[in-house]
């Protein structure tokens, strides 16, 4: 890739925007940094003020952690719920996405509408219910209830997605497979799916990355058998006091597999979420 | 006997009625074009017998078997969309045998046909590239050769060459009606261009709002069109289709009797059927508008003093300009008088 100065833009110009990324990037990264430098002090130099920025780092909190609880339980847990509700949701939002981008009807706009709307209602609203739910159907801390409300309430998001992508691809190429003889399953698995395959990957990492981050439903419905990190990193605080190096280890252990593979997959993220507006 | 026969297809979109109870008869081999203004329905009509849009009314029947509600799969038909509509992620030849290896046909078989087809199609060294790798007129001869690898039924074009420059579209033109008189295959084109409509086809299809407004070979349309559309719609330039009021008084005396309850309301005209002559040569004087100088051809469009606008077409060329006075030869007994509905009155036969 060749880098060039665009002309258009003054010097000055370019200096303010560069100097306003940097900001912007910084004030988004300054937490992740706090909380990395934190998860390697010991808890006095963690409260100390000024704070301290240079010190011999320690290994001790995350030993702690893992000899407190039982790290390797809630991250299979947070692995298990978050792949198998992402696999669930493009199970249940492809076919959805297809049938609105392909037959639309006069009501798709709206359909469409009214699951986003969903997404606009606090989850709290819902706790009650699904709570009573999941204890009547003895689903209360399985893995089996996160997975099911994870993808679901992620599905509004997925569907629209898939739907803008889908509706990039030109309809006469899977018309075209339908006169070429292709039965819907052949039109699906041979034109549909390598044509969306981009929109499936990014709509799919996406909903791994929300579903591994979510903490509302996970704190609510489950403990310690199906517990997710989210939960892990919540009993760190309260009951004993703030301890801040164990919590900032315990978060960074939480977060650390999703900001690794969010780093490797970044590139089919961004190529997703812009798809279609940059073509 | 009827090889594809169409009985009162109708189609609704919501409350619109697009296509119109619409009757057709296709012999086997026949060269058949759909043409009309965009939204006449020409390629709904063709949507229909694709199968990519539901029959809400009549019936389909194709080689003796009823298909109206087979889904297009099941049909044994194949299309060529103006999109071309190539898969981008198959190579030329994947798209190719895309149909026949769903249809499970031997691979041995599969090459035969696919090279057969690219040979015919000049494509053989292109085989192995993917479509955004092609020229349009490549993507189009790739799509043509995907229909013509699987040896369907009837052949639907829907306006394949308006993505195709004005060169390359005449070229492919050529290689569509060499292909069809090479392979005898049924075919229904769908096409707003009547040049192409006269060209290619064995019969034309004139559609408006969803309904055929006559159906004839090119040159019956030509010399005995059913009404003022038709009439417009085939040749360029256009009929002139004069008013009779506005007509010069020599040419109006010549007006057939409308029959009971009608009434002649117009006069048309082909321009070749008008010659321009030095003034005072004939009755009907005018004044020269505008000439178009064409090379091969010659269009003179004169104004005649009742408020009526001729063009003529000569093959000479012409010394006139702008403003001179002339006269006009008019041969009235090529005359086409349609009553105020449009209907021809009489008009001349052939």
């Amino acid at each position: 890739m060749t880098v060039r100065r665009r002309s258009k833009f003054p010097l000055g110009l370019l200096a303010l925007r560069t100097t306003v990324a940097w900001g912007v990037a910084l004030l988004l990264f300054f937490p992740l940094g706090w909380l990395f430098l934190t998860a390697f002090k010991t808890e006095l130099q963690a409260i100390a003020v000024p704070p301290l920025f240079v010190f011999t780092p320690t290994l001790e909190n995350f030993h702690e952690v893992q000899e407190r609880s039982d790290y390797l339980l809630y991250a299979k847990n947070s692995v298990i719920t978050s792949v198998l509700s992402t696999l669930l949701g493009l199970m249940l939002a492809a076919p959805a996405a297809y049938a609105m981008a392909f037959f639309k009807g006069k009501y798709t706009k709206d359909i469409l509408m009214w699951m986003l709307s969903t997404k606009m209602m606090p989850a709290v609203g819902a706790l009650v219910p699904i709570y009573v739910l999941a204890q009547k159907s003895h689903l209360l801390d399985t893995q089996l209830a996160l997975i099911i409300v994870f993808a679901l309430s992620n599905l509004p998001i997925m569907v629209w997605m898939l739907y803008s992508h889908f509706k990039d691809i030109p309809h006469e190429i899977l018309e075209a497979a339908r006169m070429d003889g292709a039965t819907l399953w052949q039109e699906v698995r041979l034109v549909l799916l390598p044509l969306g395959m981009g929109g499936l990957a990014s709509t799919g990492l996406l909903c791994l990355v929300l579903s591994w981050n979510e903490a509302f439903w996970s704190l609510n419905l489950s403990a310690a058998k199906a517990g997710t990190l989210a939960t892990l990193i919540a009993s760190y605080s309260s009951p004993e006091g703030l301890f801040w190096a164990k919590l900032s280890a315990a978060s960074l252990m939480a977060i650390a597999p999703i900001v690794v593979f969010g780093w490797f997959s970044q590139k089919q993220l961004v190529q997703g979420l812009t798809f279609g507006a940059v073509k | 006997m009827a090889y594809l026969q169409l009985r009162g297809i109708e189609k609704f979109f919501g409350e619109h009625r697009a296509i119109k109870g619409i009757d057709l008869t296709i012999q086997q081999g026949e060269f058949i074009v759909f043409v009309g203004p965009s939204g006449c329905g020409k390629s709904t009509l063709l949507r229909l017998i694709a199968g990519l849009e539901a029959i809400d009314g009549g019936s389909l029947m194709l080689d003796g078997r009823d298909i109206t509600d087979q889904p297009s799969s099941k049909r044994d038909l194949a299309m060529v969309f103006q999109s071309y509509a190539l898969y981008p992620h198959m190579s030329v030849y994947e798209n190719m045998s895309f149909a026949l290896k769903l249809a499970k046909v031997d691979k041995q078989v599969i090459d035969e046909k696919v090279q057969n087809a690219a040979r015919i199609l000049n494509l053989t060294q292109y085989l192995q590239r993917t479509p955004k790798e092609l020229s349009g007129g490549q993507r189009q001869r790739v799509a043509i050769g995907r229909a013509i690898v699987r040896a369907p039924k009837v052949f639907l074009f829907d306006e394949p060459l308006s993505n195709l420059d004005a060169a390359l579209r005449g070229q492919t033109r050529v290689e569509i009606a060499k292909l069809h008189r090479d392979l005898g295959a049924t075919t229904i084109y769908v096409t707003h261009d009547q040049v192409e409509a006269m060209t290619l086809a064995d019969r034309v299809v004139v559609l408006r709002d969803g309904v055929i407004e006559q159906v004839g070979t090119p040159l019956e349309l030509y010399d005995q069109p059913a009404n003022q559309f038709v009439a417009q719609f085939i040749g360029t330039p256009q009929m002139n289709v004069v008013p009779v009021d506005k007509l010069p008084q020599p040419v109006q005396q010549q007006a057939p009797t409308a029959p009971a309850g009608a009434a002649v309301g117009a006069i048309g005209l082909r321009p070749e059927n008008i010659t321009v002559r030095h003034t005072g040569a004939t009755p009907v004087g005018g004044q020269v508008d505008l000439i178009e100088a064409l090379g091969a051809e010659t269009l003179i469009y004169v104004s005649t003093p009742g408020g009526a606008q001729f063009v003529s077409r000569q093959n000479d060329r012409t010394g006139l300009r702008a403003g001179d006075a002339v006269s006009l030869d008019i041969d009235a007994s090529h005359a086409h008088w349609f009553d105020t509905a449009g209907r021809v009155v009489a008009g001349h036969a052939a």
